[in-house]
Protein backbone atom coordinates (compact mmCIF):
# COMPACT_ATOMS: atom_id res chain seq x y z
CA UNK A 1 0.00 0.00 0.00
CA UNK A 2 1.60 3.41 -0.93
CA UNK A 3 0.71 6.24 1.51
CA UNK A 4 0.73 10.19 0.25
CA UNK A 5 3.18 12.02 2.48
CA UNK A 6 5.29 15.31 2.50
CA UNK A 7 8.88 15.96 3.87
CA UNK A 8 8.47 19.56 5.60
CA UNK A 9 11.74 20.96 6.67
CA UNK A 10 12.09 21.93 10.25
CA UNK A 11 15.67 23.43 10.55
CA UNK A 12 18.83 21.72 10.12
CA UNK A 13 18.15 19.80 13.00
CA UNK A 14 14.22 18.78 12.44
CA UNK A 15 11.74 17.67 9.57
CA UNK A 16 8.11 16.84 9.80
CA UNK A 17 6.26 14.38 7.89
CA UNK A 18 3.07 15.15 7.25
CA UNK A 19 0.34 12.90 6.03
CA UNK A 20 -2.66 14.60 4.60
CA UNK A 21 -4.25 18.29 5.61
CA UNK A 22 -7.04 17.40 7.01
CA UNK A 23 -8.12 16.26 11.52
CA UNK A 24 -9.00 12.53 10.54
CA UNK A 25 -8.69 9.46 12.24
CA UNK A 26 -7.13 7.54 9.60
CA UNK A 27 -4.37 10.08 8.93
CA UNK A 28 -3.95 10.18 12.82
CA UNK A 29 -3.42 6.69 12.88
CA UNK A 30 -0.79 6.36 10.06
CA UNK A 31 1.56 9.07 12.31
CA UNK A 32 1.38 6.91 15.16
CA UNK A 33 1.97 3.57 13.41
CA UNK A 34 5.12 5.45 11.73
CA UNK A 35 5.75 6.86 15.11
CA UNK A 36 6.20 2.93 16.67
CA UNK A 37 8.06 1.53 13.38
CA UNK A 38 10.26 4.12 13.90
CA UNK A 39 11.16 3.64 17.38
CA UNK A 40 11.44 0.07 17.37
CA UNK A 41 14.60 0.83 14.52
CA UNK A 42 16.56 2.73 17.27
CA UNK A 43 18.26 4.92 14.53
CA UNK A 44 21.24 6.40 16.00
CA UNK A 45 20.88 10.58 15.87
CA UNK A 46 17.12 10.88 15.82
CA UNK A 47 17.43 12.31 19.22
CA UNK A 48 13.17 13.28 19.75
CA UNK A 49 9.56 12.19 18.37
CA UNK A 50 6.34 14.20 18.44
CA UNK A 51 3.78 12.84 16.75
CA UNK A 52 0.50 15.65 16.14
CA UNK A 53 -2.86 15.03 14.38
CA UNK A 54 -1.47 15.35 10.56
CA UNK A 55 2.11 14.79 10.90
CA UNK A 56 5.33 13.55 12.64
CA UNK A 57 7.67 15.61 13.85
CA UNK A 58 11.47 14.44 14.09
CA UNK A 59 14.35 15.95 15.82
CA UNK A 60 17.99 14.96 14.73
CA UNK A 61 21.72 15.28 15.15
CA UNK A 62 23.08 15.72 11.69
CA UNK A 63 26.19 14.66 12.72
CA UNK A 64 25.46 10.98 13.23
CA UNK A 65 22.48 10.79 10.88
CA UNK A 66 22.57 13.08 7.72
CA UNK A 67 19.84 14.21 6.50
CA UNK A 68 20.26 11.84 3.56
CA UNK A 69 19.91 9.16 5.79
CA UNK A 70 17.16 10.05 7.72
CA UNK A 71 15.12 10.56 4.82
CA UNK A 72 15.79 6.78 3.26
CA UNK A 73 15.41 5.78 7.16
CA UNK A 74 11.58 7.56 6.84
CA UNK A 75 11.01 6.06 3.79
CA UNK A 76 11.76 2.73 4.76
CA UNK A 77 9.39 2.87 8.08
CA UNK A 78 6.37 4.89 6.09
CA UNK A 79 6.64 1.70 3.70
CA UNK A 80 6.64 -1.21 6.39
CA UNK A 81 4.30 1.11 8.63
CA UNK A 82 1.59 1.50 5.92
CA UNK A 83 0.23 -2.40 6.69
CA UNK A 84 1.74 -2.40 10.82
CA UNK A 85 -0.27 -3.26 13.37
CA UNK A 86 -1.19 -0.43 15.88
CA UNK A 87 -0.87 -0.42 19.84
CA UNK A 88 -4.04 -0.33 21.20
CA UNK A 89 -4.32 2.52 23.51
CA UNK A 90 -5.85 2.04 26.83
CA UNK A 91 -9.07 3.53 28.01
CA UNK A 92 -8.88 5.73 30.75
CA UNK A 93 -12.15 6.93 32.87
CA UNK A 94 -11.74 10.47 33.51
CA UNK A 95 -14.23 12.05 36.33
CA UNK A 96 -15.08 15.21 35.64
CA UNK A 97 -17.02 17.77 37.86
CA UNK A 98 -19.11 19.57 34.97
CA UNK A 99 -20.67 23.28 35.79
CA UNK A 100 -20.47 25.69 39.19
CA UNK A 101 -17.35 26.60 39.46
CA UNK A 102 -15.99 23.71 38.03
CA UNK A 103 -17.22 25.11 34.66
CA UNK A 104 -17.58 28.86 34.44
CA UNK A 105 -17.92 28.48 30.14
CA UNK A 106 -20.81 25.70 30.80
CA UNK A 107 -23.41 28.46 30.56
CA UNK A 108 -22.34 30.04 27.66
CA UNK A 109 -21.99 26.80 25.63
CA UNK A 110 -25.27 25.77 26.50
CA UNK A 111 -26.69 29.00 25.05
CA UNK A 112 -24.30 28.98 22.38
CA UNK A 113 -25.84 26.03 21.19
CA UNK A 114 -29.74 26.37 22.47
CA UNK A 115 -29.23 23.90 25.32
CA UNK A 116 -28.97 23.66 28.72
CA UNK A 117 -25.70 23.11 31.15
CA UNK A 118 -27.30 19.43 31.86
CA UNK A 119 -27.00 18.59 27.98
CA UNK A 120 -23.68 19.88 27.56
CA UNK A 121 -22.34 17.61 30.42
CA UNK A 122 -24.63 14.71 28.93
CA UNK A 123 -23.81 14.89 25.09
CA UNK A 124 -19.67 15.66 26.10
CA UNK A 125 -19.75 12.33 28.54
CA UNK A 126 -21.24 10.32 26.13
CA UNK A 127 -18.42 9.21 23.36
CA UNK A 128 -15.52 7.80 24.19
CA UNK A 129 -12.52 10.37 22.95
CA UNK A 130 -9.41 8.98 21.16
CA UNK A 131 -5.72 10.81 22.07
CA UNK A 132 -4.70 12.66 18.70
CA UNK A 133 -1.92 14.24 20.50
CA UNK A 134 -0.21 15.92 23.66
CA UNK A 135 0.94 19.22 23.38
CA UNK A 136 0.51 22.73 24.95
CA UNK A 137 1.72 22.34 28.36
CA UNK A 138 3.25 18.61 29.57
CA UNK A 139 0.20 16.37 29.58
CA UNK A 140 -2.37 17.91 27.39
CA UNK A 141 -4.74 15.78 25.81
CA UNK A 142 -6.10 16.85 22.48
CA UNK A 143 -9.07 14.52 21.94
CA UNK A 144 -11.16 13.91 18.67
CA UNK A 145 -14.78 12.69 18.83
CA UNK A 146 -16.64 15.84 20.10
CA UNK A 147 -20.29 15.74 19.29
CA UNK A 148 -21.14 18.39 16.59
CA UNK A 149 -23.68 19.80 18.78
CA UNK A 150 -20.76 21.27 21.36
CA UNK A 151 -18.48 22.76 18.74
CA UNK A 152 -17.73 25.56 20.07
CA UNK A 153 -15.10 28.86 19.17
CA UNK A 154 -12.52 29.69 21.27
CA UNK A 155 -12.85 32.68 24.03
CA UNK A 156 -12.24 35.97 22.11
CA UNK A 157 -9.95 36.66 25.16
CA UNK A 158 -8.09 33.92 26.91
CA UNK A 159 -8.25 33.61 30.20
CA UNK A 160 -4.56 34.15 31.99
CA UNK A 161 -5.15 31.11 34.56
CA UNK A 162 -7.10 28.44 33.80
CA UNK A 163 -7.04 25.67 37.05
CA UNK A 164 -5.35 22.47 36.63
CA UNK A 165 -7.64 19.45 36.01
CA UNK A 166 -10.11 22.07 33.59
CA UNK A 167 -11.56 20.04 30.89
CA UNK A 168 -12.47 22.54 27.84
CA UNK A 169 -13.50 22.68 24.58
CA UNK A 170 -12.45 24.38 21.35
CA UNK A 171 -13.95 24.44 18.36
CA UNK A 172 -14.11 20.48 17.31
CA UNK A 173 -11.30 19.66 20.10
CA UNK A 174 -11.89 19.07 24.11
CA UNK A 175 -9.08 18.78 26.38
CA UNK A 176 -7.81 19.35 30.15
CA UNK A 177 -5.36 21.66 31.35
CA UNK A 178 -2.65 19.23 33.34
CA UNK A 179 -1.01 21.75 35.53
CA UNK A 180 -2.52 25.94 36.04
CA UNK A 181 -1.91 27.52 32.84
CA UNK A 182 -3.36 30.80 30.46
CA UNK A 183 -5.63 29.19 28.04
CA UNK A 184 -8.68 30.21 25.76
CA UNK A 185 -10.61 27.14 25.68
CA UNK A 186 -14.27 27.26 26.92
CA UNK A 187 -14.11 25.48 30.56
CA UNK A 188 -16.65 23.51 31.13
CA UNK A 189 -16.10 20.61 33.93
CA UNK A 190 -12.99 20.00 35.88
CA UNK A 191 -11.35 16.39 36.73
CA UNK A 192 -9.94 15.80 40.07
CA UNK A 193 -7.34 13.37 38.55
CA UNK A 194 -3.95 14.67 37.83
CA UNK A 195 -2.80 14.12 34.15
CA UNK A 196 0.70 15.21 34.84
CA UNK A 197 2.52 15.00 38.09
CA UNK A 198 6.61 15.18 37.54
CA UNK A 199 7.10 13.60 40.93
CA UNK A 200 5.21 10.06 40.23
CA UNK A 201 6.74 7.36 38.57
CA UNK A 202 4.77 7.49 35.58
CA UNK A 203 4.35 11.18 35.18
CA UNK A 204 1.85 11.41 32.20
CA UNK A 205 -2.15 9.77 32.64
CA UNK A 206 -2.27 9.61 29.11
CA UNK A 207 -0.58 9.21 25.69
CA UNK A 208 -1.22 10.17 21.95
CA UNK A 209 -3.27 7.00 21.20
CA UNK A 210 -4.95 5.89 24.02
CA UNK A 211 -9.16 6.40 24.59
CA UNK A 212 -10.78 8.48 27.04
CA UNK A 213 -14.08 8.65 28.49
CA UNK A 214 -15.41 11.16 30.62
CA UNK A 215 -17.65 10.29 34.05
CA UNK A 216 -19.68 12.91 35.54
CA UNK A 217 -19.14 13.23 39.31
CA UNK A 218 -20.93 15.55 41.52
CA UNK A 219 -18.88 18.23 43.76
CA UNK A 220 -19.11 16.08 46.95
CA UNK A 221 -17.37 12.81 44.73
CA UNK A 222 -15.10 15.27 43.57
CA UNK A 223 -14.07 16.60 46.90
CA UNK A 224 -13.54 12.94 47.65
CA UNK A 225 -11.44 12.54 44.98
CA UNK A 226 -9.11 15.49 45.80
CA UNK A 227 -8.58 13.56 49.26
CA UNK A 228 -7.01 10.90 47.80
CA UNK B 1 30.05 18.07 50.71
CA UNK B 2 31.07 20.02 47.50
CA UNK B 3 28.53 23.02 47.16
CA UNK B 4 28.02 26.86 46.39
CA UNK B 5 25.73 28.55 48.01
CA UNK B 6 23.56 31.56 46.38
CA UNK B 7 23.85 34.74 47.70
CA UNK B 8 21.76 36.91 45.22
CA UNK B 9 21.09 35.20 41.90
CA UNK B 10 19.90 38.35 40.24
CA UNK B 11 16.58 38.82 38.10
CA UNK B 12 16.19 35.62 37.31
CA UNK B 13 18.91 32.32 37.28
CA UNK B 14 18.04 28.79 36.58
CA UNK B 15 19.99 25.58 36.63
CA UNK B 16 19.97 24.21 32.85
CA UNK B 17 22.12 21.57 30.76
CA UNK B 18 21.83 20.76 27.32
CA UNK B 19 17.89 20.20 27.54
CA UNK B 20 15.14 17.39 28.00
CA UNK B 21 15.12 14.95 24.85
CA UNK B 22 12.82 12.57 24.39
CA UNK B 23 9.84 13.52 25.82
CA UNK B 24 8.06 16.19 23.29
CA UNK B 25 5.33 13.44 22.62
CA UNK B 26 4.27 14.38 25.97
CA UNK B 27 4.13 17.80 25.72
CA UNK B 28 7.37 18.09 27.67
CA UNK B 29 9.22 21.41 26.05
CA UNK B 30 13.47 20.91 25.66
CA UNK B 31 14.26 23.79 28.23
CA UNK B 32 18.18 23.63 28.47
CA UNK B 33 20.47 26.53 27.88
CA UNK B 34 18.88 29.34 25.79
CA UNK B 35 22.68 30.10 24.79
CA UNK B 36 23.40 26.17 23.97
CA UNK B 37 26.89 26.60 22.61
CA UNK B 38 27.94 28.95 25.70
CA UNK B 39 26.74 26.44 28.27
CA UNK B 40 28.44 23.42 26.09
CA UNK B 41 31.81 25.16 25.47
CA UNK B 42 31.85 26.20 29.05
CA UNK B 43 31.56 22.74 30.44
CA UNK B 44 34.35 22.22 28.07
CA UNK B 45 36.65 24.23 29.63
CA UNK B 46 35.51 23.05 33.52
CA UNK B 47 36.38 18.99 32.25
CA UNK B 48 32.58 18.48 32.45
CA UNK B 49 31.18 15.79 29.98
CA UNK B 50 28.74 17.21 27.61
CA UNK B 51 25.12 16.68 29.94
CA UNK B 52 26.63 18.60 32.93
CA UNK B 53 24.09 21.69 34.43
CA UNK B 54 25.39 24.45 35.00
CA UNK B 55 23.33 28.28 35.74
CA UNK B 56 21.61 30.28 33.49
CA UNK B 57 21.82 33.83 35.05
CA UNK B 58 19.75 36.22 32.90
CA UNK B 59 20.87 40.31 33.66
CA UNK B 60 23.39 39.84 35.60
CA UNK B 61 23.40 40.58 39.20
CA UNK B 62 24.58 37.45 40.36
CA UNK B 63 26.83 36.44 43.61
CA UNK B 64 27.98 33.31 45.16
CA UNK B 65 30.41 31.65 47.28
CA UNK B 66 32.51 29.24 46.49
CA UNK B 67 31.93 26.12 49.49
CA UNK B 68 34.78 23.88 47.85
CA UNK B 69 37.75 24.20 45.90
CA UNK B 70 36.88 23.98 41.78
CA UNK B 71 37.50 25.20 38.63
CA UNK B 72 34.79 27.14 36.53
CA UNK B 73 33.94 29.14 33.30
CA UNK B 74 31.87 32.26 32.83
CA UNK B 75 30.73 31.84 29.41
CA UNK B 76 27.90 33.95 27.16
CA UNK B 77 27.56 37.41 26.27
CA UNK B 78 28.92 38.69 29.01
CA UNK B 79 30.19 41.76 30.33
CA UNK B 80 31.92 41.71 33.59
CA UNK B 81 32.82 39.58 36.28
CA UNK B 82 34.28 39.55 40.11
CA UNK B 83 35.95 36.79 41.81
CA UNK B 84 36.89 38.15 45.36
CA UNK B 85 36.59 41.59 43.90
CA UNK B 86 39.32 41.22 40.93
CA UNK B 87 37.95 41.58 37.58
CA UNK B 88 38.43 37.79 35.67
CA UNK B 89 38.06 37.04 32.11
CA UNK B 90 34.67 35.31 30.21
CA UNK B 91 35.05 32.12 28.18
CA UNK B 92 38.13 30.83 30.01
CA UNK B 93 38.66 28.50 33.10
CA UNK B 94 39.60 30.21 36.47
CA UNK B 95 40.12 28.09 40.12
CA UNK B 96 38.10 29.33 42.96
CA UNK B 97 38.90 28.06 46.67
CA UNK B 98 36.40 27.53 49.37
CA UNK B 99 35.24 30.96 51.27
CA UNK B 100 35.85 32.87 47.21
CA UNK B 101 33.02 34.81 46.23
CA UNK B 102 32.03 35.30 42.81
CA UNK B 103 30.06 38.54 41.91
CA UNK B 104 28.35 39.79 38.43
CA UNK B 105 27.57 42.81 37.30
CA UNK B 106 24.24 44.59 36.84
CA UNK B 107 23.20 44.67 34.03
CA UNK B 108 23.75 46.38 31.91
CA UNK B 109 27.18 47.63 32.20
CA UNK B 110 28.34 47.85 28.96
CA UNK B 111 25.60 47.20 27.60
CA UNK B 112 25.45 43.22 26.46
CA UNK B 113 22.93 40.55 25.83
CA UNK B 114 20.80 38.85 28.96
CA UNK B 115 22.32 35.57 29.58
CA UNK B 116 25.62 34.57 31.18
CA UNK B 117 26.87 30.77 31.83
CA UNK B 118 28.08 29.38 34.82
CA UNK B 119 29.49 26.16 34.70
CA UNK B 120 31.54 24.19 37.07
CA UNK B 121 33.87 20.61 37.45
CA UNK B 122 31.52 18.30 38.23
CA UNK B 123 28.32 19.95 37.40
CA UNK B 124 25.51 21.27 39.30
CA UNK B 125 23.92 18.21 41.00
CA UNK B 126 20.49 18.14 41.18
CA UNK B 127 17.93 15.09 40.69
CA UNK B 128 17.25 14.60 36.98
CA UNK B 129 13.82 14.93 36.29
CA UNK B 130 12.91 12.70 32.70
CA UNK B 131 16.55 12.35 32.37
CA UNK B 132 17.35 15.82 32.59
CA UNK B 133 18.42 18.69 35.33
CA UNK B 134 16.78 21.65 33.25
CA UNK B 135 14.53 23.70 35.16
CA UNK B 136 10.74 24.09 33.62
CA UNK B 137 9.64 27.14 35.70
CA UNK B 138 6.19 26.99 34.33
CA UNK B 139 5.93 23.24 34.68
CA UNK B 140 7.34 23.18 38.12
CA UNK B 141 9.82 20.93 37.55
CA UNK B 142 13.47 19.91 36.90
CA UNK B 143 16.80 22.14 38.42
CA UNK B 144 15.95 23.09 41.94
CA UNK B 145 12.05 22.23 43.19
CA UNK B 146 11.50 23.78 39.47
CA UNK B 147 11.55 27.49 40.34
CA UNK B 148 14.41 30.19 39.35
CA UNK B 149 17.23 30.69 42.50
CA UNK B 150 16.93 32.05 45.59
CA UNK B 151 19.42 33.85 47.76
CA UNK B 152 20.64 31.35 50.23
CA UNK B 153 19.84 28.00 47.98
CA UNK B 154 22.44 25.99 48.54
CA UNK B 155 23.72 23.87 45.51
CA UNK B 156 25.19 20.14 45.21
CA UNK B 157 28.46 20.02 42.97
CA UNK B 158 29.02 16.39 41.18
CA UNK B 159 32.50 15.06 40.67
CA UNK B 160 34.39 16.11 38.45
CA UNK B 161 34.68 13.97 34.86
CA UNK B 162 37.87 15.36 33.47
CA UNK B 163 40.79 18.07 33.89
CA UNK B 164 39.85 21.61 33.39
CA UNK B 165 41.28 22.83 30.25
CA UNK B 166 43.87 25.49 30.54
CA UNK B 167 43.56 27.82 27.75
CA UNK B 168 40.70 30.30 26.75
CA UNK B 169 38.13 29.43 24.12
CA UNK B 170 39.50 30.24 20.79
CA UNK B 171 37.67 33.15 19.34
CA UNK B 172 36.13 30.92 16.54
CA UNK B 173 33.82 29.18 18.83
CA UNK B 174 32.55 32.23 20.27
CA UNK B 175 29.21 33.42 18.79
CA UNK B 176 29.46 36.72 16.99
CA UNK B 177 27.26 38.11 19.47
CA UNK B 178 25.97 41.86 18.39
CA UNK B 179 22.76 43.68 19.05
CA UNK B 180 22.09 43.73 15.27
CA UNK B 181 22.55 40.47 14.53
CA UNK B 182 21.44 38.64 10.80
CA UNK B 183 19.47 35.70 11.58
CA UNK B 184 20.20 32.70 9.34
CA UNK B 185 17.15 30.63 9.03
CA UNK B 186 15.51 27.83 6.52
CA UNK B 187 12.43 28.38 5.21
CA UNK B 188 9.61 25.82 6.58
CA UNK B 189 7.61 24.34 7.41
CA UNK B 190 4.81 26.26 6.07
CA UNK B 191 6.76 28.76 4.09
CA UNK B 192 4.13 28.25 1.23
CA UNK B 193 1.57 30.64 3.10
CA UNK B 194 3.68 33.36 3.05
CA UNK B 195 3.30 35.78 -0.32
CA UNK B 196 5.70 36.51 -2.51
CA UNK B 197 5.81 40.27 -1.74
CA UNK B 198 5.65 38.67 2.83
CA UNK B 199 9.06 37.04 1.98
CA UNK B 200 10.81 39.58 0.22
CA UNK B 201 9.91 41.64 3.31
CA UNK B 202 10.78 38.92 5.95
CA UNK B 203 14.12 38.64 4.43
CA UNK B 204 14.80 42.22 3.63
CA UNK B 205 13.27 44.33 6.46
CA UNK B 206 14.77 44.59 10.06
CA UNK B 207 12.37 43.62 13.00
CA UNK B 208 12.51 44.66 16.97
CA UNK B 209 12.97 42.73 19.45
CA UNK B 210 9.93 43.99 22.07
CA UNK B 211 9.33 43.75 25.63
CA UNK B 212 8.06 40.11 24.66
CA UNK B 213 10.87 37.95 25.07
CA UNK B 214 11.88 35.45 27.33
CA UNK B 215 12.92 31.65 27.75
CA UNK B 216 9.38 30.92 25.70
CA UNK B 217 9.97 33.06 22.83
CA UNK B 218 10.99 36.44 21.56
CA UNK B 219 8.25 38.80 19.77
CA UNK B 220 9.57 40.77 16.93
CA UNK B 221 8.01 43.97 15.53
CA UNK B 222 8.27 45.10 12.00
CA UNK B 223 6.44 45.12 8.69
CA UNK B 224 3.44 42.79 8.68
CA UNK B 225 3.92 39.59 7.17
CA UNK B 226 1.45 39.01 4.12
CA UNK B 227 -0.32 35.52 4.73
CA UNK B 228 -3.17 35.11 2.08
CA UNK B 229 -4.36 32.11 3.87
CA UNK B 230 -4.24 33.35 7.30
CA UNK B 231 -2.02 32.59 10.54
CA UNK B 232 -4.09 29.22 11.79
CA UNK B 233 -2.73 26.11 10.58
CA UNK B 234 -4.08 22.46 12.09
CA UNK B 235 -1.50 22.36 15.50
CA UNK B 236 2.02 20.57 14.56
CA UNK B 237 5.43 19.93 16.22
CA UNK B 238 7.05 23.10 16.87
CA UNK B 239 10.71 23.43 17.52
CA UNK B 240 13.04 26.06 18.92
CA UNK B 241 14.10 28.32 16.53
CA UNK B 242 11.18 27.96 14.49
CA UNK B 243 9.56 31.92 13.28
CA UNK B 244 5.53 31.54 13.97
CA UNK B 245 3.38 34.02 12.88
CA UNK B 246 0.50 35.22 14.17
CA UNK B 247 -2.60 36.91 12.51
CA UNK B 248 -1.55 40.43 12.55
CA UNK B 249 1.48 39.63 10.49
CA UNK B 250 4.38 39.82 13.74
CA UNK B 251 6.81 37.08 13.85
CA UNK B 252 7.87 35.46 17.50
CA UNK B 253 10.68 33.01 17.46
CA UNK B 254 10.61 30.37 19.51
CA UNK B 255 12.92 29.67 22.50
CA UNK B 256 14.45 26.84 24.47
CA UNK B 257 11.14 26.64 27.14
CA UNK B 258 8.76 26.92 23.57
CA UNK B 259 5.96 24.66 23.64
CA UNK B 260 5.97 21.55 21.60
CA UNK B 261 2.82 22.28 19.33
CA UNK B 262 1.50 25.19 17.86
CA UNK B 263 -1.54 26.50 15.53
CA UNK B 264 0.72 29.45 14.08
CA UNK B 265 2.31 29.30 10.63
CA UNK B 266 5.55 28.71 11.38
CA UNK B 267 7.52 30.29 8.11
CA UNK B 268 11.17 29.50 9.02
CA UNK B 269 13.46 28.48 11.33
CA UNK B 270 16.44 29.91 12.42
CA UNK B 271 19.54 27.76 12.23
CA UNK B 272 21.08 25.84 15.11
CA UNK B 273 24.15 28.19 15.36
CA UNK B 274 22.47 31.13 15.29
CA UNK B 275 20.26 30.00 18.29
CA UNK B 276 23.16 31.63 20.66
CA UNK B 277 22.45 34.93 18.73
CA UNK B 278 18.71 34.61 19.41
CA UNK B 279 19.74 33.90 23.32
CA UNK B 280 21.14 36.99 23.47
CA UNK B 281 18.61 39.38 22.07
CA UNK B 282 17.45 41.79 24.89
CA UNK B 283 14.14 44.26 23.88
CA UNK B 284 15.58 46.92 21.69
CA UNK B 285 17.61 45.02 19.67
CA UNK B 286 17.59 45.14 15.85
CA UNK B 287 17.69 41.76 13.94
CA UNK B 288 17.14 40.69 10.08
CA UNK B 289 16.79 37.61 8.73
CA UNK B 290 18.96 35.78 5.77
CA UNK B 291 17.63 33.02 3.94
CA UNK B 292 19.92 30.22 3.33
CA UNK B 293 18.98 26.11 2.24
CA UNK B 294 19.38 23.28 4.00
CA UNK B 295 22.93 22.26 2.50
CA UNK B 296 24.21 25.63 3.78
CA UNK B 297 23.17 25.21 6.88
CA UNK B 298 24.65 21.85 7.33
CA UNK B 299 28.13 23.09 6.28
CA UNK B 300 27.72 25.58 9.23
CA UNK B 301 26.58 23.05 11.35
CA UNK B 302 29.60 20.67 10.68
CA UNK B 303 32.23 23.30 10.51
CA UNK B 304 31.10 24.44 14.24
CA UNK B 305 30.79 21.20 15.62
CA UNK B 306 34.04 19.79 14.24
CA UNK B 307 35.55 23.38 15.20
CA UNK B 308 34.35 22.72 19.01
CA UNK B 309 35.69 19.14 19.31
CA UNK B 310 38.67 19.41 17.51
CA UNK B 311 40.00 22.09 19.79
CA UNK B 312 38.88 20.51 22.78
CA UNK B 313 38.91 16.34 22.69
Amino acid sequence: MQSEFRILLCGDTGISVEFGSSIDPAINARVRRLLSVLKSRNQPGILDLNPTYRSLFIQYDPWICSFERLLQTVEECVESSAVAGERTGALVEIPVCYGNEFGPDIEEVAAFHDLVPQDVARLHAAPVYQVYMIGFTPGFPYLGGLDERLQTPRKSEPRKKVAAGSVGIADRQTGIYPIESPGGWRIIGRTPLSLFDPGRKMPFLLQAGDFVRFVPISGEDFAKHSDH
Amino acid sequence: MRSIRIIEPGPFATIQDRGRYGYRSLGVPLCGAMDAQALRVGNLLVGNDRKAAGIEITLGGFHAEFHCDVHFALTGDIGGALLNGSHIDSWRTHSAKSGDTLALDNYPSPRTGPRTYFSVSGGIDVPPVMESRSTYVRGGFGGLGGRALRAGDELRLGNPAGPPKDLPAPSWIIPPYSREPILRAIPGPQDDRVSPDGRRVFYSEPYLVTERADRMGISLLGPAINLPDGADIISDGTCPGAVQVHGNGQPTILGAASQTTGGYVKICVVISSDMALVAQLIPGDQVRFEQVDLWQAREIYMRNEYLTRDFFD
